[in-house]
């Protein structure tokens, strides 16, 4: 059997008999009734044919061997790491952890919560913080954040000057610099002193180590920074500060970096889980996603994600970031790491690489050599130039290691957990041509040793030994809800197959251990992957060049608006600032706007759903010459291929603006017709979505943007790889999050041009079944001009709340007691779900939902006519965990059967919840974001 | 739904309440309906000068984020404390001790250009 019936659910035979439910003759009718004939495709993709999984796997294999993994002593952000074998095996690579959805529905979501609650407490401990989030994209980024949160929280307007240590690493800089200018923020890069900070200055970045490795005392700079009402950011190295007085110690107001080598690959780059950790004060500026403690009815501790106001989905362009799929699945990764070595653990990791650090520093300067730093705990700044320079890296090109040649005037070299003594003396060997000296001391500065505790929490001091630790692991994993239990049919997410054929390489040594700034003669493989993956993605969309580099479809966004804006200015419209969005946008849309410093004019959407086209001219004419960009979703949020998008596209451009699409919808255009072909000029795509990335429980994700040509030189920059563009970078490594691109390699390789349009065609074929189905149950809201929706479908359940006082929310939840993920709450329209079934689910578990949904509308009919009660009833009280129907107590009206096995199926196998409702009111207004005693919290 | 008669309101969803040199601002009944239960509000500086129109405040309830606007203009005289601790106060009582601000208008007979109870209680019924 070949790939494409793999990843395709319903068989021939159900494609047939589903067409026929939704009363088409076969999906080519199905398909020229529900696409807009003039922006068909009237070729087939120029991609080869499928292949097998084996054929693709060893094609790739023969690819990626072509990098020459080297021993990496250039840390710079990136160390090696040892990937414990039993979070390898039982997280990483195990789809019960990497395909769940972001934690949304709090109940089926506690295990990878509780593992983000680790993550949040171990930040807040390491870095001597208030409150961490759970997580941000990398540590560029993640500075970027600290930078606009100490902007948005000056007291006074005229502050508008950022100082940034040049001892921060550079790409952190650019990051940094690229996001500080659409907003006016003037980026001085310098040594901060305390003369250097006056009244314009609202915020100071330092690097802790910097990046010469030296460890300095920042305190006193850190006073004059509050004194003159700015904030202290420091960008930490969080094994580091198992063994330095943490900055929280220091006066740091934001601490942020990476957590990469804390369990997670180098990856060429990426995915890794950064943190943004702040005192209390700031919590409700922070950005991203934040976990909060709260209960359940029956006062039993429940996480859930807290303060959701602060976000995109919510705030729109008020957000305080464009945040959404962040970087779960590596902070847990990351807290596993910690919950596995224990703070014990942890500090003899840290004194080893520090001892080694010191050991090496010896040699060198016994060898008669300079080093830049007086003090180290990882890094080593020799200096050295002309032959002395050349030839310490003739032998380090002998030796096949990679020094760090990137910073001007000397060479460094960054230990790891990874190197061994012989490392050590081969490494000594290189740098001094002599042996390694013996000694073995610490060489940290006395003021700035920590004498705190940390990670003094029960997670992390009871699971060290393999058995105890698995069983924990597994015990969280059992709790949350993913595609290995049912289907998850959140619409605008596309929770498709991530075949496990997709996910192999991504723990190759040849894809794994790849540092993202090695030189370019070692990354053969990781280059060839890029350029065939942009080449792919271009023929998809029609367009002409592609950026892999942002690691989010947010960014993606982002980005996108970058290359629009750079482009206007390249043409002397730098004025060009206004950014038209519908109504039923994505949050993501106006809250990235607002990072490029575009204003947001909303677009209103008529009856059918549809761009209200009256509207859009009226507001393209109204701001003409200063129209930047139409941000539009297509097919649209409401889940339609509206008719008018050729012309929504010609009105702009004839305003002299551009059209970015938003790409969380491609999955229903793959194969069939193209972004190019609609009009836009740029798009991102969610490789997460549509390219089988699996969500990892809230990220990775990466969204590479593709585009016309006009756009090719404003796509981001970056110095490391990169250099031929006229714009920063917008992520930290050159390609984004690189580890995972063979996903998408692999998906379009075993699909091809002919498999790629079927899944596209049964994605939209699964939707309208499910809308034809459900229809008579709940009104689907929106259709096309023949009655056919996209690949998602809204049903309408406002009239059922009128009826009976039962919100999508209770329906949300009851669907977790048939053992299903709720669709898409409330978006975009409130008081709507909208589903989204993929290609990949067969009819059966299709039906299997519908069955559902029709037995909660009966439920629902109970309460319209009387029979149950409007407020408690099981549609109210759900969803029903085992301990709250097995209690000895139970007065409610209906039976525990009832609420338990409402359907027969159930009976089979059934996935319980592990809390009920949990109290989203209480848990905002009691916020708790760290591991605490469970036992204090429940009984407050 | 209450309309007490001695309030002014504005289609956002304000109410105004004046008397003497001072106006007192809430939201209204139907307005913490559809936020829900309030768990954050934040409120102005003491002092702070607001425009009519201008952003006076912001409520959050757990799903919704909303923006609270000056009905008219003046200088903020007193917010209401007890919000800090008890925001939902504004869902119990928000004609009442949900007031949110004090103002010292610049002129109070801004108010009389805003809605009657009468006139907000037919904009709420279209």
């Amino acid at each position: 059997m070949d790939f494409i019936r793999r990843h395709i659910g319903p068989t021939e035979g159900q494609v047939r008999e589903m067409c026929k439910v939704v009363g088409v003759t076969g999906l080519s009718d199905l398909i020229s009734k529900t696409i807009p004939n003039n922006i068909r495709c009237s070729e087939k993709l120029s991609l080869a044919e499928g292949i097998s999984e084996e054929a693709a796997l060893r094609e790739l294999k023969e690819k990626m061997s072509q990098n020459e993994v080297r021993r990496s002593y250039i840390g710079m952000g990136y160390y090696g790491t040892n990937v414990p074998p039993v979070i390898q095996r039982n997280i990483l690579e195990n789809p019960g952890w990497y395909t769940q959805y972001t934690p949304y529905q709090a109940e089926i979501s506690q295990g990878r919560l509780e593992a983000l609650l680790n993550f949040q407490t171990m930040v807040c401990d390491l870095s001597g913080m208030d409150i961490a989030n759970a997580s941000l994209l990398d540590e560029g980024t993640a500075a970027a954040e600290a930078m606009t949160l100490a902007y948005r929280a000056r007291g006074n307007d005229q502050k508008n000057v950022f100082l940034v240590s040049s001892a921060c690493f550079p790409q952190t800089i650019d990051v940094v610099v690229t996001r500080a200018e659409p907003l006016g923020i003037k980026v001085k890069v310098t040594s901060p002193d305390a003369q250097s900070i006056n009244d314009s200055v609202f915020g100071v970045l330092f690097q802790y180590p910097n990046i010469y490795g030296e460890i300095r005392n920042y305190e006193d700079v850190s006073k004059v920074a509050h004194e003159k009402s700015a904030l202290m950011i420091v960008a930490a190295d969080p094994l580091a500060l198992t063994l330095l007085k943490p900055p929280g110690e220091w006066g740091a107001d934001i601490v942020c970096g990476s957590t990469q080598r804390f369990g997670v690959p180098m990856g060429f780059g990426g995915p890794h889980a950064a943190y943004l950790a702040v005192k209390d004060e700031f919590k409700r500026s922070m950005p991203g996603r934040l976990i909060g403690m709260s209960k359940d009815p029956m006062g039993r501790p429940g996480l859930r994600l807290a303060l959701q106001t602060r976000e995109q989905h919510i705030r729109r362009e008020k957000a305080t970031s464009n945040i959404c799929t962040a970087q779960v699945l590596l902070s847990i990764m990351a807290s596993m790491y910690a919950v596995y070595h224990g703070p014990k653990g942890l500090r003899q990791i840290a004194q080893r690489v520090n001892g080694y650090t010191t050991c090496l520093a010896n040699s060198i300067k016994e060898a008669g050599l300079q080093l830049k730093n007086s003090n180290w705990f990882d890094t080593l700044f020799i200096e050295c130039d002309g032959k002395v320079r050349e030839e310490i890296l003739k032998r380090a090109e002998a030796g096949k290691i990679n020094l760090n040649t990137l910073i001007p005037n000397g060479l460094a070299v960054s230990i790891d957990e990874t190197v061994t003594e012989r490392d050590l003396e081969m490494l000594a060997a290189v740098i001094t041509g002599k042996k390694a000296s013996k000694m073995r001391d610490s060489m940290l500065p006395t003021d700035l040793v920590r004498t705190s505790s940390y990670l003094t929490h029960p997670s992390f001091n009871s699971y060290h030994s393999e058995t105890e630790f698995l069983r924990y692991v597994t015990k969280l994993q059992s709790k949350d809800l993913s595609l290995c239990q049912s289907m998850i049919p959140l619409g605008s997410c596309t929770m498709k197959l991530n075949a496990t054929a997709e996910m192999v390489p991504v723990t190759w040594n040849e894809v794994g251990n790849v540092h993202p700034f090695a030189p370019a003669s070692q990354t053969k493989g990781y280059q060839s992957l890029i350029k065939d993956l942009e080449d792919m993605l271009c023929k998809v969309t029609g367009f002409d060049a592609c950026s892999l580099q942002p690691n989010a479809g947010s960014q993606g966004e982002y980005a996108g608006l970058l290359a629009i804006r750079g482009y206007h200015m390249s043409r002397g419209e730098g004025h060009r600032n206004i950014c038209l969005i519908p109504m039923s946008a994505h949050g993501t849309n106006p809250a990235s706007a607002a990072m490029v410093g575009m204003d947001v004019v909303a677009v209103k959407c008529d009856e059918s759903g549809n761009v209200d086209l009256a509207d859009l001219k009226a507001k393209a004419g109204e701001y003409g010459k200063n129209l930047a960009a139409l941000m539009v979703t297509y097919p649209s949020t409401h889940g339609v291929f509206e008719e008018a998008i050729t012309e929504i596209c010609e009105v702009i451009h004839s305003h002299g603006g551009q059209v970015y699409m938003d790409g969380a919808n491609m999955n229903a255009q793959v194969g069939l017709t193209q972004p190019l072909k609609i009009g836009a000029d740029v798009c991102h795509l969610n490789l997460h979505k549509t390219f089988c990335i699996p969500h990892g429980g809230g990220g990775p994700g990466v969204g590479p943007i593709v585009g016309r040509a006009h756009l090719a030189d404003f796509m981001p920059g970056h110095r490391f790889g990169i250099q031929d563009k006229k714009a920063g970078p917008v992520s930290s490594a050159p390609w984004g999050s690189a580890s995972i691109l063979p996903i998408p390699w692999m998906y379009i390789k075993m699909m091809g041009a002919h498999g790629l349009k079927e899944a596209t065609e049964v994605a939209i074929l699964n939707a309208n079944y499910i809308a034809k189905r459900l229809d008579p149950h709940y009104p689907v809201l929106y259709k096309g001009k023949h009655g056919m929706v996209a690949h998602e479908c809204i049903l309408d359940l406002r009239e059922i709340k009128k009826s009976s006082g039962i919100e999508v929310e209770d329906v949300a939840k009851r669907l977790m007691d048939y053992g299903f993920h709720a669709p898409t709450v409330s978006f975009p329209v409130a008081g709507t779900l909208m589903i989204e079934p993929t290609e990949s689910e067969a009819q059966a578990e299709l039906d299997r939902f519908c069955d559902a949904m029709i037995a909660i509308r009966e439920e629902i009919r109970e309460v319209e006519n009387g029979k149950a009660d409007r407020s408690n009833n099981i549609l109210k009280n759900a969803p029903h965990t085992a301990e709250a129907l097995l209690s000895d107590k139970w007065d409610r009206p209906y039976s525990r059967e009832r609420a338990a096995y409402p359907v027969p199926g159930l009976r089979q196998y059934k996935f319980w919840p592990s809390v009920g409702r949990v109290d989203g009111v209480y848990g905002d207004k009691n916020l708790v974001c760290t591991c605490g005693s469970v036992s204090d919290y429940a009984s407050n | 739904m209450d309309f007490p008669k001695d309030l002014k309101f504005t289609k956002d969803h304000e109410w105004v309440r004046i008397s003497g040199n001072s106006a007192v601002v809430g939201i209204t009944e139907f307005a913490q309906g559809e936020l829900g239960e309030l768990v954050f509000v934040d409120l102005p500086a003491k002092g702070k000068a607001l425009k009519a129109h201008d952003t006076a405040c912001v409520v959050e309830s757990t799903k919704a984020a909303s923006d609270v606007y000056s009905p008219i203009g003046g200088t903020v005289a007193e917010v209401n404390s007890e919000l800090s601790n008890t925001p939902n106060l504004v869902n119990s009582d928000p004609y009442g001790k949900g007031w949110l601000m004090k103002l010292s208008p610049f002129n109070a007979a801004d108010a009389e250009g805003l809605m009657s109870p009468e006139d907000y209680n037919k904009l709420l019924s279209k």
